[in-house]
C-alpha cells in the first residue's frame, strides 16, 4: 500500500495511504460533516481550490454512480478520508471513488487521524495544506504552504464560459454561473423553468436583453469580492427582475446592496445547519457550504434585511430585498447532499414571478 | 414557545416490569424525562411497579408510587394527586396502553387531566394498524399491500389472492410478540391463530412479505411548533425479517447514497408532521436494495428501545428533550446539553461507526428455538464505538460475554462447508460467527448475500477482517500488521491465540512499540464544536482526547448487558455507587458498554468510556486515567469476573479484597471458612470426574442439587434424584458451561428459603432486613416470590440468619455489599447455601422498602469511612411493622419458543414487580396483578399433579371449590380429587386426541390458571407437561409449576372472596 503525506501549513504532517491520482497541489483544507453524499460534495465545484476532508470515517462505501454528480468536472483539490472503502455496494453503482479520483485526476489520501485535523481547523481555523509522496522535502513544503497565496479565480475556472439554453415550457430564468450545482438546476427545471445559462462575467444589459421572468444567482467557490465585476452587474439587475440568490449568489446580492462579507473560521460544511426563518419562527435543517458570510452588522443602512439566521452561530443565512423582488439564503436549498426541508424556497422563487410578472 | 404554565402537577407513567421486548431502556428514558420535567419546575409524580429501577428512587419524581400499573391504581392515584396532566409516551407500551385505557375509562376528562406529548388521536393513528394505512395513503407514503382480519378464514382468503409469503403481526403487542413469516397456508393458520389470541384487540394484520430488503431506521424528534429533525438513521445488517431488536444494527446508515438518505429522511419526517406527535418517534421503513422502492414498516410513537440506542450513538438525550417538548417548549428553545452551545433543533453530525448486538438468553436456555423472526428475543444489548466498521463490530463481539474474543467461535472451526451453510440458514443468534468461519474457510461472500441478503457492504467488512487474520498468521510478529490489527479492533487475546503467544506478551509488545488506543469524544457533532461531554470510545489513532485531571479518581465498572441473572438492578447500584462517590468528592469513571441504562447516560458520571469489559480494554482506561482503584462489586459477576486479572496487572480493588472474594466463590476455603465460623451448611462436596460426582452423591444421598462452580443466576443447576440423572446432566449441561471448573454436589434440604442484603465495614455489619421467599428450595431465588418482612419463621431463626450474617461479613472481611442465601429446615436449623461477595439482584428491593440507600453506604465503607462514621448502629434494622412488600418475578415466556417454564434452580425470570400494603395478602394481590397475573375472584383452575405432591395439592384443591373455583383435572389427578368428595371436570390427555383435551381447556380460555407439578421421579410424563405449560404461556394463562406459589395465591384469592359455609356444616 502506498504511503502518503498530509502536510498543513502549521507544519503539522500525517501519514496515511494514497488513493486516487498524485496531482498534488496547495488548496485551502476544510472539513464537512455530512454522513452521506460524499459524491455530491466532491464534484459541487464551490471546493474549487480547496482540499475536503470528511469527518464521517468511512467514506465510498456505496460507490460513484452515474446520477448523482453535482457537476461534470469536478474542481476539488484533494480529498481526505479515515478509511477508505474499495469494495462499494449499491445498486446504482458504477465504479469505485478510488476509479473515480484517478479518472478525474485528485489525490486522496485516507487512515489519518481525521478527527484530530477536524478539531485542529476548528481551534485554529481553515489553513493551507497539500499532499506529499513520503519522501518529500517537508520542511520545503511548509515553506511553500506559507508563501501560497490563496486563489482568487476559482470562479472563472468552473463556471461555465458560454451561453446555451436548457430549454423549457414554463418560467424564463437566466441563470448567472459561478460554478453552479447540477441540484439547482434539477429544482427549476423540475419546475418548469426554461433556462438560459450564462457565464459569470455577462453584463445586465445582455442578462436583461431575454426578457427573462427572473435571474438565479448560483453557488460558487471562493471570496466573493473577487468578482467586483458581478457585484456591479448583479446592482443594475435588482431593480429590473425576480432576483434569487444561493450561497455565493446570497453574498453578491449582498455586496450589492451595500453589505459586507467576512471569512468564517472554518466555515459552515455539512448536511446539519439548522436555520430559523424569522418571518415564521420555524427551524429548517439545510445543506450548507460556505467559508464567507454575510455580515448581520452590515446591513444596516442597505436595502436588505434579514430573513434567515443560523440558529447555532447567529450568523447570517439569508435576507430580503426590501423594496425589489429580491432574496437569497446562504444555504443549498436544493440539497444534494443534504435535507430537503427548504427546497419550497424554489417555489417561492416561482410565485414571486408569477407575482410580478416582469418582462423587463 | 415558552413552557406550559397552566399544568403544575404531572403524573408521569413508567413501563413497569422487565421483559423481552421492554427493558432498561425505559429506566433510562423515564428517570431523564422526571428530571427534565423537574428541572422545568413540575411536580412530578410517578407510578412504575418496578423497583429495581432509578425511576422508582424517591429522589426521581416528587411522590413515586410503586403501584401496579393497571387501570384501577392509575385511577386511585389520580383521586389521590389530582394531577393536572398525564405524561404515557416515556413509559413505553405499557405507559401507551394505560394512557389510552384511561382515557376510555373517562376518569381524565372528569378530573380534567390532559394528556401530554403525543395525543390520543396519534397513538390510535399509529398502532391500530387499519388508521395507519389510511394515513398512510392520505400522505402518500406506501405501506405493504395488507389486510386486518379478525378470523384466520379471512388471513387465508386474503392470502389466496396476495400469494406467499406473507408476514402476521398482531395488533397491539409488545416487541412484535406473536407474529411471524408465514410461507404457506398451514404456516399462516398457526401463526395467525396464535396472534389473534395475544392481541388485546384480537386483530392481526396480513401484510406482503418485504424479507430481504434493507431495514433502515430514523429516530425523529417534532416540537408544537411543527419543527422536525433527525436524531439518528440506522441501518440494520439483518435485512428485514429480523426484528431489529434482535438485529445486528449500525449507525449510521452505510449502504445508501444520499439520495436514498433524504428520501427516507424526508419520508420520515412527512409522517412524524402527519402523525403529529409531539416528542420522539422511531420510523422503520423497508428499502429495496435494487430500486428506489421502500414501504414504510411501523412508526412507534414514544421513546423506544430504538431511542435508547440512539440517545446513547449520538449523545443526543431523546427522552430528556422529549419531556421538554410535551410540556410546550420548543426544540430551537432547548440548549444541546451536549455542546451547551448550540441548540437542540439540529441533527447530530457524528464520526465514528457504531454497532449494536443483542444479548440472547439461549445460554440460559438450551432447548428454546434460537431462530430469529419478527418476535423478539433478546433480553439486553450492547453498543460499541469504532472508527472503523470491523473495530466496531470486534468491540461490539466481545462485549458481549459469550466467551468469544473476536468473530470466530471455537465450536464451528472443524464445522465442514455444508454444516456452516445449515448454521447460515437458520438464521439464528450465532450466524454471524458461521458467516466470518465460511469466509475463513476461504468461501465466497456471494453465497452468503444469496442466502442472507445481507448487503455485500458488511459481508466485505467482514471478509476484511479474515484478511487480516490471514496476514497476521503468515507474519507472526509483525509490529506494522499489529498496529494494522488494532486499528481493525482485534483483541490481544485473538492475535495471542494465533501468535501462540499471551495476551500479556502481546499486550506487552504493543506498549514497547507505542502502539496504545488513544480516546474520542461523543459531542454529536463530529468535532464542529467545542465540547466538554466526558463520553468517550477507544480507538487506534493519533490524539487522545480524554485528558485525565488530577483529581482522587476511582473506576467502577458496569455489568454490560441485560441477561437473566443479572439484570438493571446491577446498573442501579452502579448508578448509586457513582453519585455517591461523586457526593464525597471523587471522580467517579464508569466503563460499561449497555445502550439502554442509566449508568451510560453521560450526566451520571464524572466520564463515561463506553467500551467492552474486557481485561484489555478495561486496563487501557485505567492505565491512562490512574485511578486509586477500581469498584467491581456493583457491576455484577460481569465485574468480578475481571478481578482476578485486574489484580494480576497491579490494579488495586476497592472493598472487598480479591482474596476474600475468592474465599467466598471457592468451594473448599468457602467450607473451611464457615467451619471456622461454626456455620453449618447443606453437606457437599467439589467433583471434577463423573465418577467422583456419584461417589458424593451417594455418600451424603440423593437428592443433590448440582451445579458448576463460577456461575450466575443458577445457569446449569439442577436437583438431581438418581444415579441415571446425575449422569445426564454431566455428561450435557455441565460440558458446555465450564471446563477447568469443578462441579458441586449438594444435599438438597427442602425448607424455607431466605435472603439477605448487607453492609459490612471490616469490622461492622449493617443488615437492613431479611426477605422470605414463597417458593420452597430449590426454586432460584430469582424466580420466587419475596416477602418482607418475614412471615412464617420463628424469631429464634431469624435471630439465627442474623447472627450469621453478622458472623459472615466479618469472618470474610467484607468492605461493602455482600447477600447470604440461607435455608430453615423444618427442625428450625439454619444452614447457609450461598454467599456473593457483591451487591445482588435484591439490593434496590430491599434499599427502596427500608429506605437504606445501601450501595450509597456500602460505597461510603469501601471508601474508609465506616458505619459507626455514617451515623449508621452497625446490627439489624428492625422490620418495618406497618407495612408488608412482595416482589413477584416476571417472565417472558411468551416470547421463547421451546422454553419450559417449569420453575427449578436455574433462574428464568426477566424482571420483578413489587406490592406493598398494610396486609401480606393485599400486598400479594398488587404483587401479582403487577407482575401480570389476573385475579379473577371467580373462576376455574386446571390441576395436573404428579402423584407424589397429591396430598399436598388436595387441600388446595378443597380450598379453591371452598371460594366457587371450579376445578379441572387430567384423569388421574380428576380421580384422585372426586375420590375425596370434589367435583371435578375431568379432560382428556393430550394424546387422546379429543377435543376436550387438556391443552383445548387451556386454548379456549375455560380456564384461569393452571397448577402443574412435575414428578421428579418419573420424568417421562414430562412430555406431556411440557405441552400443558408452554401452552399455557403461549395463551397467557398462568401456570404455578410450585404448589407454594399456588397456595399463595390461593391466599389472594380468599382473602377477595367469602366463604360459603352452611349453618349445618358448621354444626349450628
Amino acid at each position: 500500500m502506498k504511503e502518503r503525506l498530509l502536510i498543513l501549513e502549521d507544519g503539522s504532517v500525517y501519514k496515511g495511504k494514497a488513493f486516487g491520482s498524485d496531482n498534488f497541489q496547495i488548496g485551502e483544507l476544510v472539513f464537512n460533516t455530512s454522513m452521506t453524499g460524499y459524491q455530491e460534495i466532491l464534484t459541487d465545484n464551490s471546493y474549487c481550490g480547496q482540499i475536503v476532508m470528511m469527518t464521517y470515517p468511512l467514506i465510498g462505501n456505496y460507490g460513484i454512480n452515474r446520477d448523482d454528480y453535482e457537476s461534470i468536472v469536478p474542481a476539488v483539490f484533494g480529498f481526505v478520508v479515515k478509511d477508505y472503502c474499495d469494495a462499494p455496494s449499491n445498486w446504482r453503482a458504477q465504479e469505485t471513488l478510488n476509479d473515480f479520483l484517478v479518472r478525474e485526476n485528485i489525490p486522496g489520501i485516507y487512515g489519518i487521524d481525521t478527527r484530530a485535523i477536524t478539531r485542529k481547523l476548528r481551534d485554529q481555523g481553515v489553513m493551507k495544506a497539500t499532499m506529499a509522496d513520503p519522501d518529500a522535502n517537508i520542511e520545503e513544503i511548509v515553506k511553500q504552504l506559507k508563501e501560497t497565496d490563496y486563489l482568487h479565480d476559482q470562479v472563472k475556472r468552473v463556471a461555465s464560459d458560454k451561453i446555451f439554453p436548457i430549454p423549457n415550457r414554463g418560467k424564463k430564468v437566466v441563470l448567472m454561473d459561478f460554478g453552479a450545482k447540477l441540484g439547482i438546476v434539477r429544482e427549476l427545471s423540475k419546475r418548469g423553468c426554461d433556462l438560459i445559462v450564462v457565464p459569470w462575467n455577462t453584463p445586465a444589459e445582455k442578462i436583461l436583453s431575454y426578457h427573462a421572468d427572473g435571474v438565479m444567482l448560483t453557488n460558487g467557490p471562493g471570496n466573493p469580492e473577487d468578482l467586483p465585476e458581478t457585484i456591479e452587474t448583479i446592482r443594475q439587475l435588482i431593480p429590473h427582475t425576480v432576483v434569487f440568490g444561493i450561497c455565493l449568489g446570497h453574498q453578491l446580492i449582498s455586496l450589492a446592496c451595500g453589505a459586507k462579507t467576512y471569512k468564517l473560521k472554518f466555515g459552515h460544511r455539512g448536511g446539519n445547519h439548522p436555520v430559523i426563518d424569522l418571518a415564521t419562527g420555524k427551524v429548517q435543517i439545510t445543506s450548507q457550504n460556505h467559508g464567507y458570510a454575510v455580515d448581520i452588522d452590515s446591513l444596516e443602512n442597505t436595502p436588505l434585511e434579514l430573513s434567515h439566521q443560523a440558529l447555532n452561530d447567529k450568523s447570517c443565512e439569508g435576507v430580503r430585498h426590501t423594496q425589489y423582488p429580491c432574496f437569497s439564503v446562504q444555504f443549498h436549498p436544493e440539497a444534494s447532499a443534504g435535507p430537503e426541508d427548504a427546497r419550497d424556497l424554489f417555489d417561492e422563487f416561482i410565485n414571486m414571478m408569477d407575482k410580478e410578472g416582469h418582462h423587463a | 414557545m415558552p413552557k406550559r404554565e397552566d399544568i403544575h402537577k404531572i403524573l408521569v407513567i413508567g413501563s413497569g416490569p422487565i421483559v423481552i421486548g421492554q427493558a432498561a431502556e425505559f429506566d433510562y428514558a423515564g428517570s431523564q424525562a422526571c428530571q427534565s420535567l423537574r428541572e422545568e419546575g413540575y411536580e412530578v409524580i410517578l407510578i412504575n411497579s418496578n423497583p429495581a429501577t432509578i425511576m422508582t428512587d424517591t429522589t426521581i419524581a416528587d411522590r413515586v408510587y410503586i403501584e401496579p400499573i393497571t387501570l384501577d391504581f392509575a385511577k386511585r392515584v389520580i383521586y389521590k394527586e389530582r394531577p393536572d396532566a398525564i405524561l404515557g409516551s416515556l413509559g413505553g407500551q405499557t405507559g401507551l396502553n394505560l394512557v389510552v385505557d384511561l382515557h376510555e375509562d373517562g376518569i381524565l376528562d372528569e378530573f380534567g387531566v390532559e394528556i401530554l406529548g403525543t395525543d390520543l388521536q396519534a397513538i390510535n393513528r399509529a398502532e391500530d394498524r387499519e388508521l395507519f394505512r389510511a394515513l398512510m395513503q392520505e400522505i402518500e407514503e406506501p405501506v405493504p399491500e395488507s389486510t386486518i382480519v379478525h378470523t384466520v378464514e379471512e388471513a387465508v382468503q386474503f392470502c389466496q389472492k396476495l400469494g406467499y409469503p406473507v408476514v402476521v403481526r398482531p395488533a397491539y403487542t409488545l416487541g412484535g410478540t406473536g407474529g411471524g413469516f408465514a410461507d404457506n397456508e398451514k404456516e399462516l393458520r398457526e401463526i395467525c391463530e396464535a396472534g389473534l389470541k395475544i392481541s388485546p384487540v384480537h386483530q392481526c394484520l396480513i401484510e406482503q412479505s418485504i424479507a430481504g430488503y434493507k431495514e433502515i431506521e430514523y429516530e425523529v424528534m417534532r416540537d408544537a411548533n411543527n419543527n422536525a429533525i433527525v436524531v439518528c438513521n440506522m441501518e440494520n445488517v439483518d435485512p428485514v425479517g429480523i426484528h431489529t431488536g434482535d438485529s445486528i444494527v449500525v449507525a449510521p446508515v452505510q449502504t445508501l447514497t444520499d439520495h436514498e438518505n433524504q428520501m427516507l429522511r424526508s419520508a420520515s419526517l412527512k409522517i412524524i408532521r402527519a402523525l403529529k406527535i409531539c416528542g420522539g418517534c422511531n420510523v422503520q421503513l423497508a428499502l429495496d436494495p435494487k430500486s428506489f422502492k421502500y414501504y414504510v414498516i411501523e412508526v412507534n410513537p414514544r421513546v423506544s428501545r430504538s431511542s435508547a440506542l440512539a440517545s446513547k450513538a449520538t449523545g443526543y438525550p431523546i427522552a430528556k428533550i422529549s419531556a421538554k417538548l410535551a410540556v410546550g417548549l420548543t426544540l430551537d428553545e432547548i440548549l444541546n446539553p451536549i455542546t451547551k452551545t448550540s441548540y437542540a433543533c439540529f441533527e447530530p453530525a457524528i464520526d465514528y461507526v457504531v454497532s449494536k448486538f443483542a444479548r440472547f438468553p439461549f445460554d440460559k436456555f438450551p432447548n428454546a428455538d434460537r431462530h430469529l423472526g419478527t418476535q423478539m428475543k433478546a433480553t439486553g444489548e450492547v453498543m460499541s464505538i469504532g472508527r472503523t466498521m470491523e473495530e466496531s463490530l470486534l468491540k461490539a463481539v466481545r462485549s458481549l460475554e459469550m466467551k468469544v474474543d473476536h468473530l470466530e467461535k471455537k465450536e464451528m472451526l472443524d464445522l465442514s462447508d455444508e454444516e456452516l451453510l445449515e448454521e447460515i440458514k437458520k438464521s439464528d443468534d450465532t450466524r454471524i460467527f458461521a458467516i466470518a468461519q465460511w469466509l475463513r474457510n476461504g468461501n465466497s461472500a456471494e453465497t452468503i448475500h444469496e442466502i442472507t441478503k445481507m448487503d455485500p457492504f458488511f459481508l466485505a467488512h467482514i471478509q476484511r477482517i479474515i484478511d487480516l487474520e490471514q496476514q497476521l498468521k503468515e507474519n507472526q510478529n509483525d509490529i506494522a500488521l499489529l498496529k494494522e490489527a488494532k486499528t481493525y479492533g482485534f483483541s490481544d487475546s485473538y492475535i495471542a491465540r494465533i501468535w501462540n503467544t499471551t495476551p500479556k506478551a502481546i499486550y506487552d509488545l504493543r506498549k514497547q512499540n507505542h502502539i496504545i488506543p488513544v480516546y474520542k469524544m461523543v459531542d454529536t457533532c463530529a468535532g464542529e464544536f467545542k465540547s466538554a461531554t466526558p463520553y468517550f470510545y477507544s480507538t487506534y489513532e493519533e490524539e487522545n482526547e480524554s485528558i485525565p485531571s488530577d483529581k482522587k479518581k476511582i473506576v467502577v465498572l458496569g455489568s454490560g448487558p441485560i441477561r437473566i441473572g443479572q439484570g438493571v438492578e446491577f446498573d442501579y447500584a452502579t448508578v448509586h455507587c457513582v453519585e455517591t462517590l461523586r457526593n464525597e468528592g471523587y471522580e467517579a469513571i464508569i466503563i460499561n458498554n449497555n445502550p439502554e441504562t442509566v449508568s451510560t447516560d453521560f450526566s451520571i458520571s464524572d466520564k463515561l468510556y463506553f467500551e467492552p469489559l474486557t481485561t484489555e480494554d478495561v486496563m487501557h482506561v485505567i492505565e491512562l486515567e490512574k485511578p486509586l482503584g477500581v469498584i467491581v462489586q456493583f457491576g455484577g459477576q460481569t465485574a468480578i469476573n475481571l478481578a482476578d486479572s485486574l489484580v494480576e496487572h497491579g490494579v488495586k480493588i476497592l472493598g472487598t479484597s480479591l482474596e476474600d472474594i475468592d474465599r467466598a466463590e471457592d468451594r473448599h476455603e468457602f467450607e473451611e471458612m464457615l467451619h471456622k465460623l461454626d456455620i453449618p451448611q447443606p453437606k457437599g462436596e467439589t467433583a471434577t470426574t463423573v465418577e467422583e460426582a456419584l461417589v458424593i452423591a451417594n455418600k451424603i444421598g440423593y437428592p443433590v442439587l448440582v451445579r458448576p462452580s463460577y456461575v450466575l443466576g443458577g445457569r446449569a443447576m439442577e436437583i438431581v434424584h438418581n444415579d441415571d440423572d446425575l449422569k445426564v446432566y454431566m455428561a450435557t449441561a455441565v460440558q458446555e458451561i465450564s471446563h477447568d471448573a469443578p462441579i458441586l454436589v449438594d444435599k438438597y434440604i427442602v425448607g424455607k428459603e431466605l435472603e439477605i442484603d448487607a453492609i459490612a465495614d471490616g469490622e461492622n455489619v449493617y443488615i437492613p432486613g431479611v426477605m422470605e421467599h414463597i417458593e420452597r428450595a430449590g426454586v432460584h431465588s430469582g424466580d420466587s416470590i419475596s416477602v418482607y418482612p418475614t412471615q412464617t419463621i420463628s424469631q429464634k431463626a431469624k435471630d439465627t440468619i442474623i447472627d450469621y450474617g453478622e458472623r459472615i461479613g466479618r469472618g470474610f472481611h467484607f468492605i461493602g455489599l455482600y447477600n447470604i442465601q440461607f435455608i430453615v429446615d423444618k427442625d428450625d436449623k439454619v444452614y447457609v447455601l450461598e454467599v456473593n461477595p457483591r451487591s445482588s439482584r435484591t439490593v434496590p428491593f430491599l434499599s427502596k422498602i427500608t429506605g437504606v440507600p445501601m450501595a450509597s453506604i456500602a460505597t461510603k465503607a469501601i471508601m474508609g469511612e465506616t458505619l459507626i462514621d455514617q451515623g449508621i448502629t452497625p446490627g439489624y434494622l428492625p422490620d418495618d411493622p406497618n407495612r408488608v412488600f412482595v416482589k413477584a418475578p416476571v417472565f417472558s415466556f411468551a416470547k421463547l419458543r421451546g422454553v419450559d417454564t417449569v420453575l427449578g434452580p436455574e433462574m428464568k425470570s426477566t424482571g420483578e414487580a413489587l406490592g406493598s400494603d398494610i396486609s401480606l395478602e393485599k400486598a400479594l394481590y398488587k404483587a401479582l396483578v403487577a407482575s401480570g397475573i389476573q385475579v379473577p375472584t371467580h373462576g376455574n383452575v386446571l390441576l395436573t399433579i404428579a402423584d407424589e405432591d397429591k396430598e399436598d395439592a388436595l387441600s388446595l384443591a378443597k380450598r379453591f371449590a371452598s371460594i366457587g373455583y371450579g376445578l379441572y383435572a387430567t384423569k388421574g389427578t380428576a380421580q384422585f380429587l372426586r375420590d375425596h368428595g370434589l367435583f371435578v371436570h375431568e379432560v382428556d390427555k393430550i394424546e387422546e386426541g379429543s377435543d376436550n383435551s387438556v391443552v383445548d381447556i387451556i386454548r379456549e380460555g375455560k380456564v384461569n390458571f393452571v397448577i402443574n407439578t412435575m414428578s421428579q421421579k418419573n420424568k417421562n410424563s414430562r412430555a406431556d407437561g411440557f405441552l400443558i405449560r408452554r401452552v399455557s404461556a403461549e395463551n397467557s394463562i398462568s401456570c404455578m409449576t410450585s404448589l407454594d406459589t399456588a397456595a399463595i395465591l390461593l391466599k389472594v384469592l380468599e382473602s377477595l372472596s367469602f366463604s360459603m359455609v352452611s349453618m349445618n356444616e358448621m354444626g349450628k
